[in-house]
């Protein structure tokens, strides 16, 4: 006969499965509740249980037997409900009480696909090595035979050109009494082209960011531009750009993105003719590299007032944007009309390029946008770039790393002699370990004109928990702990946009300070060093071949 | 950091003007090359002004290749000049040192200049391609009314080697380089002045945006520019690139080179094409620390500086002659007589032009276009 209960617990998973345990102590917990409380996933719990403590009294030892109920803080053996490792709980302890640690012996992925539904989330690929960025090295220093610039007293220019550049000879010019003017007479097409600073903050959406964090970052934005004096521009994403900040002259550093589900587009084509300024450029996005053939999906319940505002949609449904766009026939009609279609729209004064996910077949789309003379610029995203919503195999198994993308598009254009007319924007996993100013100038100087940072971003100016350990990496479910990428009052009300404004300003100045340290000692200080791939090197053979660099060790 | 010679005068004077100079410089420079470049030539050279001259070194059997080859290609030998070998201490003389005077074959006689002086140019190159893997044939100009001469070694014992101080060779306008070899092998190929149909350069210092500029220059589909064994031979080509292909006036090779930024562009008549023409030759900008001393087909002369002037250079001189030189000692040895407080030092923002026949100097600043 069978037990009325299971006392093997046979159907249980241990603890050991987890990625994340729970360290709790009770010799220092006080008992507030504070930490399940705030426990995005509800993965620990007050519970009572009851203890036996042999204690004795009185001066001669008279063991005796207590039994005694007690309230103990547990976590919960429910793979729906699993430690994410955010540590939200040890923010809030008082007592330093509490604290999840990571457990590398997890089999976390061989049980979160219940209901045969796969484990989707956020972040980035879950892998904590050192990526080929972060090991190239800047070794050729300026000593002696070429004295080295000063990063504090020498003029630097640490600009770039976002749009189609013409090559020189084709420029509309003839001389006037031994000086050049631009001939009006010759019917030329001169392409628009910014000069920004050569980071820019990639595409996140208001929708799958809260508002004070997208706020926050537009705010920061502004103030560099204005105050600072550093042409800082950001991507809006796909998800369409609050009302107001398109009829602000603040458009001027936004960059628009349309994606495979149009949202937003409506609004923002109508607010055309009340535009007092152009955005910096539109970005069609054709691929991301987190989720390299995948479609965007924003959750019903992240679909609130002001984004089915924005967005031109209705409250509390499922936003899905397709992995393709419907009108995506060929590179040659749809991707050229595409872009055709958005220059027109601003009158050919706005740079229109395509952002594709890193993939082997990038320089064949680079060929036919090298053949195309509208397409601003191409953005390559690679495979360590982060996402709101995307499933863990897209994210840990799908795309390509950057740095080989970058550098091979780069010596292909160099082939034809159009590595200035076609700028190539790096993204994805840039800064992954800190280093923005340094995998910028890596990127740099192995042929990329700018680089795209999204990831980092949150984790530095909004202190993201996600991590490359899976840490938190809740964005998809609108519960983010910290307020940066959910919908809900309760959760974003943590978060400061002011204070988030602030950081952006303090990463970019500091980054701007770096990478003059780095091109100083370099000997660049008048034009960015694109393609300067002599000054690169690294400590694995291969790596150095691949990239045409130099091996050092 | 090598050292620069260059005079510009109307009347013809040897090149050991230029070598004496460079001798006064002498902590500058350490004999792991000298070059010299002279144009519009007198002496034995004057007869032949019309003429395109080859200048190079060869082996016995590289001489005959080269026999073989000018032979096939058209062209008939008019004249040999070679230098008055003197043996001295510690420079190993090779077979030939030759300057030939070449006719243009048949078929090219009544051609524009501009196809004749890409036949030029194309021989060359073919040339040093058949002469570069075994070291038997260098060829350094192949132009009319030019001749180069380079060879490894100290400038005034390689003055005395060449013997060119009995040798009645001159020229209006001479350029000479001591080199002082820092990056790359000493190299025959990497010694300054270089050459490219009518536009010559040389330059101190070093090119940190070496690599992006040979990348942009190597990608023109121009098949004069190969070579780079020196980081130097750049500058020449982008002024070739400049003023030859680009048909840009000779003030914006500094444009290029030495772009302005954007709030001083504004100050310029010439703004909008100022605009394009920085953002279509970003990948020349320099950064320095330079200074290129030339000449171009005309006879200008120039002298021109990195855009912070982290090296030296100075002009001076007497209307009828001009020496730009890279320290001003060699501007004292090379013309003593001139007034010293009429010198010019180019700032960052200056263009030193010398009018063909050291008629005038002339100072372009950049800021005021």
């Amino acid at each position: 006969m069978e037990p009325a209960t299971r006392l093997d617990h046979n159907h249980k998973l241990s603890l050991r499965e987890f990625p994340y345990i729970i360290r709790w102590r009770d010799d220092r917990c006080k008992r507030c509740g504070s930490c399940t409380a705030v426990c995005p996933v509800k993965a620990i719990e007050p519970t009572v249980k009851v203890q036996r403590i042999i204690q004795s009294e009185g001066p001669v030892p008279t063991p005796t037997a207590v039994r005694r109920i007690v309230h103990v803080i547990e976590q919960v053996t429910d793979m729906e409900r699993y430690c994410t490792g955010c540590g939200a709980c040890t923010l809030v302890c008082p007592n330093e009480a509490i604290e999840p640690e990571y457990n590398p012996q997890n089999k976390f992925l061989h049980f979160k696909n219940r209901g045969g539904e796969g484990y989707k989330r956020g972040g980035r690929k879950n892998d904590p090595s050192i990526s080929t960025l972060d090991r190239l090295k800047f070794t050729r220093i300026s000593m002696l035979t070429d004295p080295a610039l000063d990063a504090g007293r020498h003029e630097f220019r640490v600009r770039t050109l976002l749009g189609r550049i013409l090559p020189p000879d084709e420029l509309p010019l003839r001389k006037v009494n031994g000086k050049l003017v631009v001939d009006k007479e010759i019917d030329k097409f001169i392409p628009p082209v910014r000069e920004i600073f050569p980071i820019m903050i990639g595409s996140m959406s208001v929708g799958a960011l809260s508002p004070p964090m997208w706020e926050g970052l537009a705010m920061g934005v502004a103030y560099l531009n204005e105050v600072e004096g550093l042409p800082v521009v950001m991507c809006t994403g796909e998800g369409g750009v609050p009302p107001r900040l398109l009829k602000s002259r603040f458009l001027k550093y936004i960059t628009i993105q349309i994606a495979s589900g149009y949202f937003g587009w409506d609004e923002i084509i109508h607010a055309i003719p009340h535009m007092v300024e152009d955005p910096a450029a539109i970005e069609i996005k054709y691929g991301q590299g987190a989720k390299p053939g995948d479609g965007g999906l924003l959750m019903a319940q992240k679909v609130l007032k002001l984004i089915a505002s924005i967005r031109g949609v209705p409250q509390f449904v499922d936003l899905a944007s397709p992995p393709t766009h419907q009108t995506e026939y060929s590179i040659e009609e749809a991707v050229a009309k595409m872009i055709q279609s958005m220059s027109m729209a601003w009158g050919f004064r706005v740079p229109v390029y395509p952002k594709i996910s890193g993939t082997k077949t990038a320089r064949a789309v680079l060929n036919n946008l090298a053949r195309n003379p509208y397409a601003a610029a191409l953005s390559i995203d690679g495979e360590d770039g982060g996402t709101g919503a995307a499933y863990n195999v897209s994210l840990d198994k799908m795309g390509h790393p950057i740095a080989s993308n970058i550098r091979e598009c780069y010596l292909d254009l160099v082939k034809q002699g159009k590595q200035n007319e076609l700028p190539l924007i790096a993204a994805g996993g840039i800064a992954k370990k800190g280093n923005l100013a340094a995998n910028a100038a890596a990127l740099i100087m192995l042929g990329a004109s700018a680089v795209s940072v999204g990831k980092y971003m949150l984790q530095a100016t909004a202190n993201c928990f996600g991590d490359e350990y899976n840490r938190c990496n809740l964005c998809n479910t609108g519960k983010c702990p910290r307020g940066i990428t959910t919908q809900d009052p309760k959760l974003y009300r943590r978060l400061d946009s002011d204070k988030v404004a602030e950081r952006v300003v303090e990463v970019f100045k500091a980054a701007d300070v770096e990478l003059k340290k780095i091109f100083a000692p370099m000997g660049r200080s008048t034009e960015l060093p694109i393609g300067m791939s002599d000054g690169l090197s690294v400590d694995d053979k291969a790596i150095a071949e691949r990239l045409e660099i130099s091996y050092a060790c | 950091m090598c050292r620069l010679a260059a005079i510009t005068s109307n009347e013809y004077f040897s090149p050991m003007e230029n070598i004496l100079a460079l001798e006064t410089m002498k902590e500058g420079h350490d004999g792991s090359g000298l070059g010299l470049t002279l144009k519009d030539l007198g002496g034995e050279f004057k007869e032949f002004k019309k003429y395109p001259i080859l200048s190079g070194i060869c082996s016995k059997k590289g001489s005959k290749t080269l026999n073989d080859f000018m032979d096939k290609a058209g062209f008939k030998l008019k004249d040999i000049w070679a230098p008055k070998i003197k043996h001295v201490k510690g420079i190993t003389p090779r077979d030939h040192y030759f300057a030939r005077v070449y006719d243009y074959p048949t078929s090219y006689k009544h051609k524009p200049m501009s196809e004749k002086e890409d036949l030029l140019m194309n021989i060359r190159v073919v040339l040093r391609k058949i002469g570069e893997p075994d070291e038997s044939i260098f060829v350094f100009s192949f132009y009319p009314d030019v001749l180069t001469l380079k060879e490894v070694g100290d400038p005034l014992q390689l003055g005395e080697f060449f013997g060119l101080d009995r040798d009645n060779i001159k020229a209006k306008i001479i350029l000479a380089q001591g080199r002082q070899n820092t990056n790359y092998t000493i190299y025959l190929y990497a010694c300054h002045p270089f050459f490219i149909q009518g536009y010559c350069s040389m330059t101190n210092g070093e090119n940190t945006a070496f690599v992006p500029i040979r990348e942009f220059l190597m990608s023109r589909g121009f098949p004069g520019y190969v070579g780079y064994n020196s980081d130097s031979e750049v500058f020449t080509h982008i002024l070739h690139y400049t003023v030859r292909q680009l048909a840009f006036p000779l003030t914006y090779y500094k444009d290029v080179i030495t772009p302005l930024k954007a709030s001083e562009i504004q100050t310029r008549d010439d703004r909008d094409a100022l605009r394009l023409i920085k953002q279509s030759l970003r990948p020349l900008c320099i950064d320095g620390p330079n200074v290129i001393i030339g000449f171009v087909p005309d006879g200008t002369c120039f002298m021109v500086h990195d855009s912070k002037k982290l090296r030296p250079g100075v002009v001076g001189g007497v209307k009828g002659k001009y020496a730009l030189m890279s320290e001003e000692c060699g501007l004292d040895r090379a013309i003593p007589e001139r007034n010293k407080s009429e010198d010019i030092f180019p700032m960052k923002y200056d263009m030193v032009m010398v009018k063909p026949h050291a008629e005038e100097v002339k100072v372009w600043n950049q800021l005021q276009g």
